[in-house]
């Protein structure tokens, strides 16, 4: 039974404090040979932080760490290594420019001066086929897929014998099917005696693949070392957030009403000059939520840089209520009332150093009555702002204050009270809730189907499928730049291949899937 | 016979930038910006010139040179490095410093013209013997050792950057510092270490303007704007020694015909009058041509750079600190 094997890992009362919060506040975790423990929290709850101590990033300012019984001190990340550890951190860490037995080789003593690739492309080769874990070792990685960099960040660790993996979300940054290959990469790891820390906030993912889990909120812990077979969704769900979340949102039929946005062989570049929109032709009706589905860079955002004319198309046309976005500025698609909330909220969506205040007029400043001709009323901002702050809820003491200095959620309020009461009836968010805690994701998640309920139409972009298939009553999936389908029943099998690079119609037919059942 | 003179001329005049460059390269591969080439420059110019003045022994005057471009190279790499502070703001700080120390010290150290050692010269006579050829050849080997150093020192700058571990460390910390810290190699130890031996190298370039290849003639000036020339030469090279050492060697042929067209009254064998005898301010604009095609160059390099997606190191211009990222 797992409860025999002996422990390799046991941190007693960490704490760790960074200028102004407490990110770990007298944590324990322990993990044993061979098991897959699972470590779970919202964003900022301090399961990260707790990590980078145990592979040697960070320094506790308290506590104790054993590695296979023995106490140790873990310096640096090499250290860390030496007893065993290694990190694969949510943002690999890996060199573009460099191929793949470069980066694998990074830090080591050996080769001592001249490398010799070639003998080391070999040694790479075989340790991959070994554990399967298949990647072209003479590969530059900025060529690599993400779910090939993965593999060399685990290669990585593997070639420096560690057998303790710490793994920082890892299924973030996956398609469906790439996130099944990597599960049974990491149970046949297991199952050669590594012991793996899997961090993550996604619920049936745990449920899944842990033998294990321990849950972190705000730096403290509310469950240690509970096994996954004794633990239900819902339960896990409370001792994350604190309270009970509510799964489900009775959502409206849809009422779709005339075309709001229709976009026609559409294609447009990267910012390297590179084909990002290849021949994109879809349309948003009054009324409905449509989602756009796809792996981190697929197009995804370009699509919506040129829905709101922020970026040039090289061909096709698109249509937004009475507006040709092609040939208009971007003043012209604010005055046509496109709301619009950009991916990256701290550098697109607002000026982090201006008030909140400031930051909410953004789009009317040059309106009655915000502005009189050239002047600015001040009263007339003040008071539109104190709306909004009090419609929107946006937790502030004073309107004054820098934007920066909110947290994420209301940050996001702030945007959506600017963008919302502006507009008219074209929503266009991404990833409105990226980064958010469960609480605030509800709120927003709330608001944009008030949006739909009221009329609007509503183009969604969002990695989590999970919120994509809640929302939207139709999915478009990119791929490489082409939209590869579109479903309306939220069918998980069919977005995930799409995801993939199937095309919708090369999608064999199968019995339904009972897993469909998306809460 | 000419043509020889030119290629010759042009070899000595690169050889100047290509060390100016390569300590560039070096600073800016480790993620430092290396804004202050100029003032590494002519600091190792003017100390160079007066140690060799005052110890005898040019060697150690080329030595003293190095380590004083490097000293000044440590206060770069304090301000940017530790300090964390704006890499740019430093480099023109720290060039500003170099310019005024050897201001001070190079006052009048024109005196000493022709009383200071001087690096050797290689010349092969043998060739002399080979009719009209190898009396060219000869011309253009007949160049100082430090030609010889440079010339040499671009395919081993090559070698150590692509082939050797310390090399693919050096582009890691370039490229991804959080990467490369996390594989347990030292970013910022790593990044003085470059800083430092990128100033030595400038430095040594300017040692071989004060007592090797320009000798004769000395003037606390005496760098002339090519620090700034290597600035954008290492943009030019897109990181890279043996690109950049075109770069250098056409720079080499450039200040060359700029000094050829001032004489002669007539061009292409007394076809044309020379158009600089017109008015005695257009050998202004025969000046201005290196810094001109400076300018041209890093439009090219930056253009080609951008179509085959390579460029700057990533990380360049970014000071790290650990756990930056991440925290919120």
């Amino acid at each position: 039974m797992l409860n025999d094997r002996p422990y390799v890992v046991e941190m007693k009362g960490i704490r760790k404090e960074f200028p102004g919060m407490v990110a770990n506040d007298n944590v324990d975790f322990s993990l044993r040979q061979g098991e897959i423990h699972t470590l779970l929290g919202e964003n900022g709850a301090g399961k990260s932080t707790l990590m980078n101590i145990l592979a040697g990033l960070y320094q506790p300012n308290a506590g104790s760490i054993k590695v296979h019984g023995k106490p140790v001190v873990l310096k640096s990340p090499k250290s860390a290594m030496q007893e065993g550890i290694g990190m694969i951190h949510q943002h690999f860490m890996l060199v573009p420019t460099q191929t793949v037995t470069e980066n694998i080789l990074l830090g080591l003593d050996e080769p001592r001066f001249v490398m010799n690739l070639k003998k080391y492309d070999k040694i790479i080769h075989d340790l991959g086929v070994e554990n399967n874990l298949e990647v072209d070792p003479s590969a530059y990685v900025w060529q690599l897929t993400v779910g090939e960099q993965q593999r060399v960040e685990i290669l990585k660790m593997l070639y420096r014998g560690c057998d303790i993996l710490i793994m920082d979300e890892p299924t973030a940054v996956l398609a469906p099917q790439e996130i099944e290959v990597l599960f049974n990469t990491l149970r046949t790891m297991t199952a050669h005696g590594k012991s793996i820390i899997f961090i993550s906030h996604k619920l049936n993912e745990i449920l899944e693949i842990a033998d294990r889990v321990t849950v972190l909120r705000q730096g403290k812990i509310t469950a240690c070392d509970v096994s996954t077979k004794d633990i239900t969704r819902h339960d896990l769900a409370s001792l994350m957030v604190g309270r009970k979340v509510i799964f489900s949102f009775d959502k409206n039929p849809c009422k779709c009403g005339c075309q709001i946005l229709d976009v026609k062989n559409v294609s447009a570049l990267n910012d390297k000059g590179l084909p990002a929109l290849r021949d994109v032709t879809m349309h948003v009706c009054c009324g409905e939520i449509v989602g756009i589905a796809g792996v981190a860079g697929n197009g995804q955002t370009i699509l919506a840089d040129c829905v709101t004319g922020m970026r040039p198309t090289t061909a096709g046309t698109i249509k937004a209520g009475n507006l040709d976005i092609g040939n208009s500025t971007i003043k012209d698609a604010i005055k046509e009332g496109i709301a619009y909330i950009p991916e990256d909220r701290h550098h697109v969506a607002t000026a982090g150093n201006m008030s909140v205040a400031n930051n909410v007029i953004m789009k009317n400043y040059d309106r009655e009555p915000i502005s009189q001709g050239w002047k600015m009323n001040r009263p007339a901002v003040r008071s539109y702002a104190e709306k909004l702050r009090e419609e929107y809820k946006i937790a502030i003491p004073t309107i004054d204050k820098p934007i920066r200095l909110l947290s994420g959620g209301n940050i996001q309020r702030a945007i959506l009270a600017r963008e919302l009461s502006n507009m008219k009836q074209l929503l266009v968010a991404v990833q409105p809730t990226r980064g958010l805690d469960v609480g605030a994701i509800e709120g927003i998640q709330r608001m944009i189907l008030a949006q739909r309920d009221a009329g609007a139409g509503v183009l969604l972009i969002s990695e989590e499928l999970e919120e994509l298939v809640t929302l939207s009553d139709r999915i478009y999936v990119m791929f490489e730049g082409q939209i590869m389908g579109e479903v309306a029943d939220g069918d998980i099998r069919k977005i995930g291949l799409m995801m993939t690079g199937t095309r919708l119609e090369d999608i064999p037919e199968e019995e339904p899937q009972t897993e469909k059942s998306a809460e | 016979m000419e043509l020889f003179q030119l290629l010759a001329a042009a070899l000595a005049g690169g050889t100047v930038l290509l060390f100016g460059m390569l300590g560039g390269i070096f600073t800016e591969r480790s993620g430092v910006m290396n804004l202050a080439i100029e003032g590494y420059m002519l600091l190792g110019a003017t100390i160079s010139y007066s140690a060799s003045a005052s110890s005898g022994s040019p060697w150690i005057g080329l030595l003293m040179g190095a380590v004083a471009a490097a000293i000044l190279g440590i206060l770069h790499a304090i301000i940017c490095i530790s300090l964390k502070a704006d890499q740019v703001v430093s480099g023109l700080a720290t060039n500003f410093v170099g310019t005024g120390v050897s201001l001070v010290l190079g006052a009048n150290l024109t005196s000493l013209v022709g009383t200071v050692p001087l690096l050797p010269s290689v010349a092969f006579p043998k060739l002399l013997e080979l009719g009209w050829i190898g009396e060219g050849l000869y011309t253009l080997t007949k160049q100082s050792i430090m030609v010889y150093i440079g010339f040499v020192l671009i395919p081993i700058a090559q070698w150590y950057l692509t082939k050797t571990r310390p090399g693919m460390h050096l582009r890691a910390i370039g490229e991804n510092p959080e990467a490369a810290d996390a594989m347990g190699i030292n970013v910022n130890g790593l990044r003085y270490v470059y800083t430092i031996l990128g100033a030595a190298l400038a430095g040594i370039g300017g040692a071989a303007i004060s007592i090797a290849i320009y000798s004769g003639w000395f003037s606390e000036l005496t760098t002339n704007g090519r620090g700034w020339i290597c600035v954008g030469l290492v943009i030019f090279a897109q990181w890279n020694p043996v690109r950049g050492a075109f770069g250098a060697y056409f720079f080499g042929i450039l200040s060359r015909l700029v000094l050829d067209l001032k004489i002669p009254a007539t061009l292409f064998g007394g076809l044309v009058a020379n158009p600089f005898f017109l008015h005695p301010n257009y050998t202004f604009f025969l000046e201005m041509l290196p810094y001109f095609f400076t300018l041209v160059v890093m439009i090219i390099g930056a253009n080609s750079a951008k179509a085959k997606h390579i460029g700057a190191p990533s990380a360049l211009g970014r000071p790290y600190s650990r756990g930056e990222k991440g925290k919120q």
